[in-house]
């Protein structure tokens, strides 16, 4: 086929691509600002459309056929997943989305590795060996790891810490088994043999290494991926000599980071001890039975519920996850919208690592239509429950356990909290007295300006409702 | 391209990657999350690149599963985002 040459100039695609890391960039930029981010997210699939377009302009780029097979079967199944994906499912679907970009990693470094042998006659040069085995082994891992994250965001497997004994020596024999066959590459053995070694090694390591993590901890997990995956892509940029790939995978790999540090933050725990299964050891057998027995808790019901929410000025809801499992998002709207037709202030408290991704829940109220500026963060909320009359916590419990406060002693000790039990009053929301995702009791429960309110939230929220409606 | 002026734009690309995220609020985080994944779906260039050149069935066959790998994550990925954000709204 031919093309007017200065299209297929490598300094004019060079060009071109240029725009598309400004887009990028200017794309990453707007998503700050919830009035600007949809626009932002445009503007970089538009730079990755430049950036395809641009690449098809190369000379050597051809047999447009598979090209088109390729992208005909991605789109086919990329356009109705992203279509039809529920938001409450939204991690799985970003894990899956990772996983695959991971895979693509892995395969393109193995091809690479391959015609390297066979039209150079032998291993490539070291500057660009390195990147390949760098890109196929992180590669591999992110792909097995995020359908492991995939696997228990769906429940397809157990939610729960799944170790085995000796894993950590396992997965560092994992680990050592993949350098070693890339150092021993790098060194000057020719072979595929040990190309496949890496990967399947680092297959396994990508299993095992998500497998012992609890669904508290997912929404570290994802981040974490999601940066490797970026950073598997800039090494095959540099393995390829692609400009666009390095700018764009170490964005994601830069970006991917912080966002992993600033979850484990937010849960007081370094990434280290995450990936060690922490809470696993914890939540085995936690004491639900007994302890709910012994200490007393007050119970309450709609009714009373209605009755002090309808005369509170300030009213602060604390959702968790617990709530988007019982779909009661859109009720807990409407009854927000209840009490601000009477005048008061209605505000959401979202913890950072509420959900199972990091901003899951705001995903989740703004389904339901909550505006997003009343959805407050934890910094800008605790402050205001002092002067809070009435906090409302549904579905979330170790975000609100004032033990990470106060009892040195817990597990969470140091976790930064929602500070609801400032409030004057608290209702808290429960299914049953069990504990939370960390098997952790919460002292909150049984505080005296505490009241529980037994059920299922949905159905909790809507008798509440109706209850308001009749004052 | 050398490899000197590859590492140089690797670690200038990092710092604007940090530059640019952490001013994100928290209430974005997933929709970021789910863009920079759609971005990193880049990799389908890589495909791009090799398939030309590629000789033998297994090849042709890995790189189209890898074309077809990347375009998932790109075109799911920028699909999903903008779902996620069509609902981020001010009270009217």
């Amino acid at each position: 086929m031919y093309t007017a040459s200065f299209l297929s100039d490598p300094d004019f695609i060079r060009v071109l691509y240029i725009f598309a890391f400004g887009c990028f960039i200017y794309g990453l930029h707007l998503l700050n600002h919830p009035r600007s981010a949809r626009r932002g997210n445009i503007v970089a699939a538009v730079g990755m459309a430049i950036a395809v377009v641009a690449t098809l302009l190369y000379d050597f780029v051809g047999d447009y056929l598979l090209i088109v097979l390729g992208i005909g079967l991605g789109t086919a199944v990329g356009v109705p997943a992203a279509r039809s994906v529920k938001m409450t499912a939204m991690p799985q679907m970003v894990a899956l989305f990772n996983g695959v970009g991971g895979g693509a990693v892995a395969l393109i470094s193995f091809v690479e590795y391959r015609e390297a042998l066979e039209h150079t006659g032998g291993n490539p040069v070291l500057e660009q060996l390195i990147p390949i085995l760098f890109a196929g082994i992180v590669g591999s891992i992110s792909f097995w790891g995020s359908n492991i994250a995939f696997g228990k965001l769906q429940e397809i497997l157990p939610g729960r810490p799944i170790q085995l004994p000796g894993q950590k020596f396992i997965n560092l024999g994992l680990l050592a088994t993949a350098v070693g066959c890339a150092i021993a590459i790098a060194a000057g053995t020719e072979s595929q043999g040990l190309f496949l070694v890496i990967l399947v090694s680092a297959a396994v390591l990508g299993n095992m290494f998500v497998l012992p993590i609890g669904g508290a901890d997912m929404p570290v997990v994802i981040s974490l991926l999601n940066a490797f995956t970026g950073l598997s892509a800039a090494a095959a940029g540099m393995a390829l000599d692609n400009v666009a790939l390095i700018v764009a995978g170490m964005l994601v790999g830069a970006s991917g980071s912080i966002l992993t540090k600033q979850m484990a933050e937010a849960m007081n725990r370094s990434i280290a001890n995450i990936f060690a299964g922490g809470f696993g050891g914890v939540s085995v057998t936690p004491g639900a039975d007994g302890d709910g027995e012994q200490k007393p808790v007050r119970s309450t019901d709609a009714a009373d519920v209605a009755i002090q929410l309808a005369y509170a000025s300030k009213v602060v809801v604390a959702p968790g996850y617990g709530m988007a499992v019982a779909q009661a998002q859109h009720t807990v709207r409407e009854l927000a919208d209840e009490l601000e037709k009477r005048g008061i202030r209605v505000d959401f408290a979202i913890h950072p690592v509420a959900g199972r991704m990091p901003g899951h829940m705001n995903v989740l109220l703004a389904e339901a239509d909550v505006p997003y500026d009343h959805l407050k963060e934890m910094d800008e909320i605790n402050p205001e429950f002092a002067q809070t009359d009435v906090a409302l916590v549904i579905g979330a419990n170790d975000v609100t356990n004032p033990a990470a406060r106060e009892n040195e002693g817990s597990p969470i000790y140091g976790m930064p909290i929602l500070d609801v039990d400032k409030a004057a009053q608290v209702i808290v929301l429960k299914r049953s007295m069990n504990t939370g995702f960390a098997g952790i009791d919460n002292p909150l429960f049984y505080n005296e300006n505490t009241a529980l309110l037994f059920g299922d939230a949905k159905e909790s929220v809507a008798a509440v409702l109706s209850a308001v409606k009749e004052l | 391209m050398d490899l000197l002026t590859e590492l140089t734009i690797l670690v200038l690309a990092a710092f604007v990657g940090f530059e640019v995220i952490s001013k994100v609020p928290n209430t974005l985080h997933t929709p970021l999350m789910s863009a920079t994944n759609a971005i990193h779906g880049i990799v389908l260039l890589g495909g791009l690149l090799l398939i030309g050149e590629a000789s033998g069935f297994l090849d042709e066959l890995l790189l189209v599963i890898a074309i077809a790998f990347g375009t998932i994550n790109v075109v799911g990925g920028f699909l999903v985002t903008d779902r996620m954000l069509e609902m981020f709204k001010r009270r009217d």
